[in-house]
């Protein structure tokens, strides 16, 4: 419920963020430069969480930066979750040689460092939103793909697939309207798991300043400027990292709620 | 181990270069963009674009210039960095031994970790010692690893300014260095001074890239001794009259330690890989520090020669957690 809570508050945050943002994110105010949040003396009450160095004001930026974290989070996780699984299902399912190939390829993929090739790819596609998307999908398809893989062969196993077999369903059938049913629990819970991930590495993206425009307001946009000026006024990081820290841990409390309440076994 | 399997296990690893080489290359030179036009601003002529063509290769058909590749790679030539108008081997090479230094203080600070608090939870397991540390790797897993350095950089620089958030070690220090190793140097040469500037910087970053290792491996070696406790051994040695600590330490620890390297290994390349930014955050003189660079410059094929070294080092990572267990588990040692 709690999960529920907070993605729904993102959500809300993201599609009214235009009406609720009290300032323009963009709006420079230079006379109104690194005002304090509202509870430290020497704040401007027309500013709640203060301003950063070029006097814009920072819930503003917290606002529309949600817009984009939530954006990635969904769009990324759900195509990664797609691939992965696609891919993950037809190897556990076939096994042989598609699942010798696609455990090789798993092999190669994992052997190159996450943070490192989503940087080079984003370098590569040209900095924006749809690259980091790109990369994300490049990147974490095995993740779904391995556990799809492992509990598809689980599943294989099972009486319920061998009566399938038994009835003479097709295997399209047999994959389609008999397994992926059964593993749809554990891919709610990774999917939500990915969407923290994506938010994650949307702000590590912007935070190395590759994400989208460098002037539009991401959270990791504004922990890498709050960064620079961390010792005069430290709250310019505080905020965006509360901010992800509430999203991840908003994800994965969504996880396991959607999780128990679809698993017939775990509702009990 | 022995030197057969030694030898197989090398030979496996063969395939796995192979395609990183291929991933590699088909990265940066055939997916969408001109690598060229990349590397080059808008003003160049044409005639500026086919010469760089033909320096890089570019002219030639892909299959020619995957070989070439191959074979430059094979040869150790990496080609020459753009931005820096040096040799990406010696670049590389230049900033290696810091990255490694990083990863090595970060090992250390987590395998003390995981067994001090591993053992810790177990000895006092059901009491306050074991919900503190359950607790504790609770809230750490539960905060993205990324995130730490920057609560770090909030708690120890700004916070409670106690420890110095950028760069490798003080500007005022003297020191004059023979290898890129500067704490292990300084060590070696008995300069507290400079040995404790040098500390003082590595702490944070290590510190951020060891903890999530810590949560994880804290808890995966508590439950595998817990596990060993209710082993046949373990009631052995409680009738021979063995103390708790000492069946916990010297009965329990030694077999828990096989799964808990298993699992914690694969954890151990994330570390590795972690390096890459928290190196960016603290600004530290690293190889990920250069590669994010490198990646703002355009500057391909250093690009190239960081994710290659990387993608090595986790191939040699996993050989290496290999060889560990064949040397934990004597079960394997005469596979």
């Amino acid at each position: 419920m709690l999960g529920l809570g907070v993605f729904l508050l993102m959500a809300l945050t993201a599609m009214t963020g235009s009406w609720l943002a009290p300032h323009d994110p963009l709006e420079q105010d230079l006379l109104n430069s690194f005002l304090p949040p509202f509870w430290v003396a020497g704040a401007d009450p027309a500013f709640l969480l203060g301003t950063d160095n070029l006097g814009r004001d920072v819930l503003s930026r917290l606002i529309y930066g949600t817009r984009v974290a939530l954006m990635v989070a969904v769009i990324a996780a759900t195509l990664t979750g797609m691939l992965g699984t696609t891919v993950g299902l037809l190897a556990g399912f076939f096994g042989g040689w598609v699942d010798t190939l696609v455990s090789r390829m798993v092999d190669i993929w994992m052997a190159f460092p996450a943070v490192l090739l989503s940087i080079v790819l984003v370098a590569v596609i040209g900095a924006g939103l749809h690259a980091v998307i790109i990369a994300i999908i490049v990147i974490d398809w095995t993740r779904f793909c391995r556990v799809v893989r492992a509990e598809t062969m689980v599943q294989c196993q099972q009486d319920y697939v061998a009566s399938a077999v038994t009835i003479g369903l097709s295997r399209r059938r047999r994959l389609f309207v008999e397994i992926l049913p059964n593993i749809l629990p554990l891919l709610i819970s990774l999917l939500t798991l990915e969407m923290g991930i994506a938010v994650v590495v949307e702000a590590i993206l912007s935070y190395v300043g590759l994400s989208v425009a460098s002037d539009a307001a991401t959270w990791g946009g504004l922990i890498q400027e709050g960064r620079l000026y961390v010792n005069q006024a430290p709250w310019l990081m505080v905020f965006p990292i509360a901010c992800i820290i509430v999203a991840v841990l908003g994800f994965n409390a969504l996880g396991d709620g959607l999780r128990s309440a679809f698993d017939p076994v775990l509702r009990r | 181990m022995t030197a057969a399997s030694l030898l197989r296990r090398l030979l496996l690893s063969v395939p796995t270069l192979f395609g990183v080489l291929i991933i590699n290359f088909v990265l940066l030179r055939v997916v969408p963009g001109d690598p060229i036009a990349m590397m080059i601003g808008p003003g160049a002529t044409p005639e500026d674009i086919q010469n760089l063509r033909q320096i890089y290769g570019l002219d030639k058909s892909i299959y020619q210039q995957f070989l070439l590749y191959l074979g430059d790679f094979l040869s150790g030539d990496l080609g020459t960095s753009i931005s820096m108008r040096q040799d990406v081997v010696e670049l590389i090479v230049g900033r290696l031994p810091v990255t490694l230094e990083l990863a090595l203080v970060a090992i250390a600070i987590s395998l003390v970790g995981i067994v001090g608090l591993g053992i810790t939870a177990s000895i006092w397991k059901g009491r306050w010692p074991e919900v503190l540390i359950d607790v504790f790797s609770g809230f750490v897993q539960a905060v993205p690893d990324f995130l730490w350095a920057l609560l770090f950089i909030l708690i120890f620089g700004v916070l409670w300014a106690s420890m110095p958030i950028f760069g490798r070690m003080d500007l005022a220090v003297e020191f004059d260095p023979l290898t890129q190793f500067y704490l292990f140097e300084s060590l070696f040469r008995g300069d507290l001074v400079v040995f404790r500037s040098i500390l003082m910087h590595i702490l944070l970053p290590a510190l951020s890239l060891a903890l999530p290792l810590i949560a994880i491996g804290a808890r995966l070696l508590k439950s595998s001794i817990n596990e060993s406790m209710a082993q046949d051994y373990v009631q052995l040695a409680r009738v021979k009259g063995f103390s708790h600590f000492r069946i916990v330490v010297s009965q329990a620890f030694p077999n828990a330690l096989i799964p808990t390297v298993t699992l914690t290994g694969v954890q151990m390349t994330f570390l590795i890989g972690g390096t890459v930014l928290v190196e960016r955050i603290f600004g530290y003189p690293g190889l990920g520090n250069m590669a994010i660079d490198a990646v703002i410059n355009r500057d391909l094929p250093l690009i190239q020669g960081i994710v290659l070294t990387f993608a090595v080092m986790f191939i040699v990572l996993n050989i290496l957690i290999d060889m560990t267990y064949a040397f934990l588990n004597p079960r394997l040692r005469h596979d």
